[in-house]
Formats: C-alpha cells, sequence, structure tokens
C-alpha cells in the first residue's frame, strides 16, 4: 500500500470544493463542500437523486476538475497536477468500486483484477500474485479463472472490489456498489467493505440504502449540491 | 520498453507517471480481438482479399512474364526483316532505296546471322499458272498463284522446311534456271505431288522444273501458296527493280545488334532509307506484358485494400462505441489518453497484419495453383512475402488512425455512468 504523506495529513481534504456545468442553463451540481477524510475513515455519502453525490465522487476520484475551491489528496494539491499527473494519481491511490461492476466479460476474473496494474510498474509476475491475494480478501479466491458471465451479482462486485484495492489506494470510492443487489448480497458487499476498512482502508461509498448508510462510521448528506455531515 | 510521457520537468511532487508496457499492450489487444474470433475475422477478410490480390498478381505477372520471354527466345528473338522505306501509298508506292540483289551475301557475312536472303514480289502481268501435262482438261487447270523470287538463302531464313526435294542453290541462281518450289498449297493447287518424275508448270508461257515442295515455313507461311523462283530466272525474264525485303535468321539473342548493323550493310551512306523490323528485346517485352498485367490487377487490389481498410476503420469504430464502459474502466484505473488511442491501434494492426498474411498465403497459393495448371515455373519477388503483411499491418494502422483518437477523446464519466 502506498503510504499517506504523514500520518496526521488527512487523504482527502475538500475546501468550498464547487462544480458548476456550464451550458444554456448552467448547473451548479457542487455548491461548497468542506470536507475532511482521515486514514481509515468510513464515510457513507447519502442524498436524493440530483443532489450532487456522483458529481463528488468523480472530483474526489480525479476524473472531473472543480470550478471551484481545492482537494487535496494525500496532501496533493490536485489543482497543480497536469491531466497526466491526475492520470498516474488516480490509476496509483484510488480505487473506482461501481453500481454496475464495469468487468471485461471476456476476461478472466484474475485478469480483470490484474487490470488495476496494467498503467502501473508493477511487474507482471508480481501482479499476478497480488490479484490473487487481493482476491482471496473479498473471498473470491475458488474463481480465479471463471469468467464474469458465470459469476453472480454479489461475487461480481467482490471482483470490482479485489480490482478497486489490489493496486493498494490510498482511498476507495464506491459509487452504489449495492444498487443492483439484492438484500442479502448487499450485506455481505457491506462486509467487505467494513474489513477493509478495519483492515485501514480509507472508504467512501454513494448510496440510497439507509441500512448501508448507517453501518458507515461517518455520514454526510447531500442536498441540492450543498454537503453537509449528519450527526456528529 | 515503456511509454511514458514528457514535459512534466514541474512536477509538483515526484509522482511517478502512468506507462504501459509494448508488450502488455500488444497482449491486450490480442485478447480483445480473440474476445470477438469471428468478428475479428471477417474484419481482416477486406485486407485478405486486397493483399491477396495484389502478391497474386504480382507473382501471376512475373510467372507469365518469364514464361514470355522462354518462349520468345525460340523463334521471334532471332528475326530480323529489313525492307526500304515505302513512298507513297497503296499500289502506287515504291521503296525509296533499292535494296542490292547481295543483299543475303552481304548479311550473311555479319558476325551472329544464320541466314539471310531476299525476297521480292513478281509481276507476272497477270499471267496464270498451269501444270505440265495438263491433267484434268475438264476441270479448270489454269490458276492465278502469285510468284516470288527469292535468293537460296531466303529458306533457311524463314525457316522452310521441304516436303520432297530439295531447295534450288546458288548455281540454279546464277545461271538463271528456270527451276521453282512450291508451296503446299500452291504445289496442291497445281496436283503436283512429287519432283522425282521432273514434273513441270508453266506461269503463262514460261515453263519451269520443280525441284521441291515445302511442307511449313515458320516465318513467312504465306510462301505456302507462292510459286517461288530463284531470283536470277526472275529477273531474266520479268521486270524486277530491286529485292522487296530481305528476312535474316540471326544467333539467339543477336537480333537487336544485326538490326542495328542491316542499314549500313545493304544501303551505305543511306541508312536511314532502311527500314529495320526485328523483334523488340525480349526483357523489354516482359517488362511491357507485366506491366500491362500490374496496372490493371494493382487498381483492383489497391481498391479492395481500400475497401479493407474502410472495413477495419468501421469496425474498430463500432467497436470504439461498444466498449465505452471498458474505456472508461481503463481510465480509471490509470490509463492516459494515449495508452486508450495506443490499444486500438494495436488492435487495428494487428487486424491488418493478419489480413496481409492470410492474403500473402492465399496468394502464393494462387500463383502455384495457376503454375501447375499451366505447367508454368512460378517465379516471386523474394523480398514480396515479407512486404505484403507490412503493407497490410500498415492499412490497419492508418485504419485504426481516426477510432483511436475517437476513443482517446472518450470522457471517462459518461463512458462509466452507461
Ligand atoms: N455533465 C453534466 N452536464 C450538466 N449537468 C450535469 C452533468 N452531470 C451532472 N449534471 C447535473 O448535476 C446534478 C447532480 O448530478 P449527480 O449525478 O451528481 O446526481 P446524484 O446525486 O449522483 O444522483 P443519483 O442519486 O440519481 O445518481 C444533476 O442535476 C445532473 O443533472
Ligand atoms: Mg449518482
Amino acid at each position: 500500500m502506498s503510504s499517506p504523506a504523514t500520518a496526521a495529513a488527512p487523504v482527502v481534504e475538500l475546501h468550498d470544493l464547487g462544480r458548476t456545468f456550464e451550458g444554456a442553463q448552467p448547473v451548479e451540481a457542487l455548491r461548497r463542500a468542506d470536507l475532511s477524510v482521515m486514514a481509515g475513515d468510513y464515510v457513507s455519502i447519502v442524498g436524493p437523486s440530483g443532489s450532487g453525490k456522483s458529481t463528488l465522487l468523480h472530483l474526489l476520484g480525479l476524473l472531473d476538475r472543480p470550478t471551484k475551491g481545492s482537494y487535496l489528496l494525500d496532501g496533493i494539491d490536485t489543482a497543480d497536477l497536469s491531466d497526466a499527473q491526475r492520470t498516474a494519481l488516480r490509476g496509483q491511490r484510488i480505487g473506482f468500486v461501481f453500481q454496475s461492476f464495469h468487468l471485461l466479460s471476456h476476461r478472466t476474473v484474475v485478469e480483470n483484477v490484474m487490470l488495476a496494474m496494467l498503467y502501473g510498474d508493477t511487474p507482471k509476475r508480481q501482479r499476478h500474485n497480488l490479484a490473487i491475494s487481493a482476491l482471496e480478501r473479498v473471498g473470491l479466491g475458488h474463481r480465479l479463472d471463471f469468467v464474469p458471465t458465470l459469476l453472480s451479482g454479489g461475487e461480481r462486485q467482490r471482483v470490482a472490489i479485489a480490482r478497486a484495492i489490489v493496486a493498494g489506494p490510498s482511498l476507495l470510492l464506491a459509487d452504489e456498489p449495492t444498487g443492483n443487489l439484492d438484500q442479502t448480497t448487499s450485506e455481505s458487499i457491506m462486509e467487505v467493505f467494513e474489513e477493509l476498512q478495519s483492515e485501514g482502508l480509507t472508504v467512501m461509498v454513494i448510496t440510497h440504502d439507509s441500512v448501508v448508510a448507517g453501518r458507515a462510521r461517518r455520514t454526510v448528506e447531500m442536498l441540492d449540491g450543498v454537503l453537509s455531515e449528519v450527526g456528529q | 520498453m515503456t511509454m511514458r510521457p514528457s514535459g512534466e520537468s514541474h512536477m509538483v511532487r515526484d509522482l511517478p507517471s502512468s506507462s504501459v508496457s509494448i508488450r502488455d499492450l500488444f497482449l491486450e489487444a490480442v485478447s480483445a480481438l480473440l474476445a470477438r474470433p469471428s468478428r475479428s475475422a471477417l474484419t481482416a477478410l477486406g485486407t485478405v482479399l486486397g493483399v491477396g490480390a495484389l502478391v497474386s498478381t504480382l507473382g501471376i505477372a512475373q510467372t507469365a512474364g518469364n514464361q514470355i520471354i522462354t518462349r520468345f527466345d525460340e523463334l521471334a528473338a532471332t528475326e530480323v526483316v529489313a525492307e526500304g522505306q515505302r513512298i507513297g501509298f497503296g499500289s502506287g508506292s515504291r521503296a525509296a532505296v533499292a535494296l542490292p540483289w547481295d543483299s543475303g551475301d552481304r548479311i550473311e557475312r555479319l558476325n551472329g546471322v544464320v541466314a539471310a536472303g531476299t525476297l521480292s514480289d513478281v509481276d507476272t502481268a497477270g499471267a496464270l499458272a498451269t501444270s505440265v501435262p495438263v491433267t484434268d482438261p475438264l476441270g479448270s487447270t489454269a490458276f492465278d498463284i502469285p510468284v516470288v523470287a527469292v535468293s537460296p538463302g531466303l529458306f533457311g531464313a524463314v525457316r522452310a522446311e521441304l516436303s520432297t526435294g530439295r531447295f534450288f542453290d546458288e548455281g540454279h541462281d546464277r545461271n538463271g534456271d528456270k527451276v521453282v518450289v512450291l508451296g503446299a498449297a500452291a504445289a496442291q493447287r497445281l496436283n503436283v505431288t512429287r519432283v522425282d518424275n521432273r514434273p513441270a508448270i508453266k506461269v503463262g508461257e514460261e515453263a519451269f522444273v520443280v525441284v521441291g515442295i515445302l511442307a511449313d515455313v515458320q516465318r513467312e507461311p504465306s510462301l505456302l501458296s507462292r510459286i517461288i523462283i530463284p531470283n536470277g530466272a526472275a529477273r531474266s525474264r520479268y521486270t524486277l527493280a530491286a529485292p522487296t525485303e530481305v528476312h535474316v535468321e540471326t544467333d539467339v539473342g543477336a537480333s537487336r545488334l544485326i538490326a542495328g548493323q542491316v542499314p549500313t550493310a545493304l544501303a551505305p551512306g543511306r541508312e536511314e532509307l532502311v527500314v529495320v523490323k526485328a523483334a523488340p528485346d525480349p526483357t523489354q517485352v516482359r517488362n511491357r506484358v507485366e506491366g500491362d498485367i500490374n496496372a490493371l490487377f494493382i487498381v483492383l487490389g489497391s481498391v479492395s485494400l481500400l475497401v479493407g481498410a474502410i472495413g477495419i476503420a468501421n469496425v474498430t469504430l463500432v467497436s470504439v462505441l461498444e466498449r465505452r464502459g471498458e474505456i472508461g474502466l481503463r481510465r480509471a484505473v490509470g490509463a492516459a489518453r494515449r495508452h486508450i488511442a495506443s490499444q486500438f491501434l494495436v488492435e487495428s494492426t494487428l487486424l491488418g497484419a493478419l489480413g496481409g498474411l492470410i492474403g500473402t498465403s492465399a496468394g502464393i497459393l494462387l500463383i502455384v495453383g495457376v503454375s501447375a495448371a499451366r505447367d508454368w515455373t512460378p517465379v516471386l519477388e523474394p523480398w514480396l512475402p515479407f512486404i505484403a503483411p507490412i503493407a497490410g499491418a500498415l492499412v490497419g494502422l492508418l485504419a485504426g488512425v481516426y477510432p483511436a483518437l475517437k476513443a482517446a477523446n472518450t470522457e471517462p464519466i459518461a463512458a462509466l455512468r452507461g
């Protein structure tokens, strides 16, 4: 795992972060966000549809640039970075889990997980071993050579989680990871997140599910582009 | 080898940039192509046809050209014909220079000449030919058969073959003997089948003794329907200004050389008035034949290649649209735009190379097949089997440029939403 810049520095630090989509009718998807997430935190993000949760996650994941405010990842001011540097930082320090899994259907489970290290500098043989241990961490050590189409929804999402953590990220971002799963499967996925968090990973999960949200240590709520911490 | 971005001297922190090895890029492309094997095969088909057409075209043209040169040597490459330049048109035309009667001897003195002789049309003023004695009093016995005068060397120069008797010789010529050699068709009409009984024919009131009958003439088949008399006899009995043509048989490969020397030998000082027809240089003929065949089929092959390129571009573009999610995911795990572009470029290049490889094999098989059927020796430029797949790869590379740019410009957020 890559280590945070310093032990005390937050993994995520947002100051007055905002994102406005330009257009005929400009949309202020994120108005102001101030948030500090420490290493090992488990944060759930809740809020009604269209409130700006995904917008925030894309900013956190360096997939998008804010229109105002600042975002420090592991103490690095991301505003100063070139596109190439943001891409590299994203690959090295952020793991994504999506609602629709985004697995390559014609590649085996191991290959899907190894993909997360393709654009880094891990040697090929090491990648294979790391992928296997990541899959063992999410309880899929027995499905290494399956193709995703043969897996259940819960198993697919575990593969996606293994892919997200295999490169040792500082931050795991999940956008509705249980949105396509039933109650029991959702719970088992939440258990995986909790386990990873207990091992020291920083996790941020967007969810509609209050049960899922309730299991997180911290909960922030988005309302019409405004972020606020719940019950602190 | 790794691909790394440049121009990051002003880095905020020492962040290692994302990179991917050529080998990994290649493996990713291969598994993407293998994921949709039948589509990949169909996509490569256009290039297969294009490269196949080009390879087989070049090969068959070369093989045929090689065949032509072999046959060519046989006959045409040893033939030279000279005549005086004509002045005027049609029947009123005449030669600008009188070829000498000893043309055959003059030419035969040249190095590289096998045989030479003159050939002259004889104006008999409409005299008809009859056989002596008259064999069939009731039937038609007088024929209008053209008469030509030749020097003895001509028989060798036109590769005449006898069915019976002999050719007349220098002696007959010099003495003005009234002897005749009949072409096979002429002999048949005159009902002369043998010469051992010294048959005679008459042309008008002039009687000639038949000494030989021609079976075949390789170079001047018209002689088969002629009455052929020596120059000596012709000149003493008919008005004959000068020989019409001089035929020369040369050693193999010497025809061009001899053709250059003939005018000086026949008309020194007035060389430009002698028209010499020699077979063109066989390599030139081969090149021209290859050129003719090549031009047509290379156009066809190029069109199929173009169609192949469009096919690859099309399918790769569809693939880019279909794989938006994959593109978004790769960007999310650290792929830079150029990594995405490279991957699609490698995929289309591999498709092109695959098509080129199969096309080359198919083309070579076709050449061998055609050669076997025609009993030819297959000939192929040694570089062709190596260049052709590379050409296919190049087509694939070019075809992939637009889809690759399209893929690189896919916004990851939008791609991941789908
Ligand atoms: N590229 C864009 N251009 C313009 N408007 C956008 C764009 N992306 C998002 N928006 C708008 O920003 C607002 C927030 O969108 P976002 O996707 O963040 O909502 P969300 O909280 O994730 O909703 P949901 O729970 O339904 O996923 C919405 O009103 C959306 O229409
Ligand atoms: Mg959303």
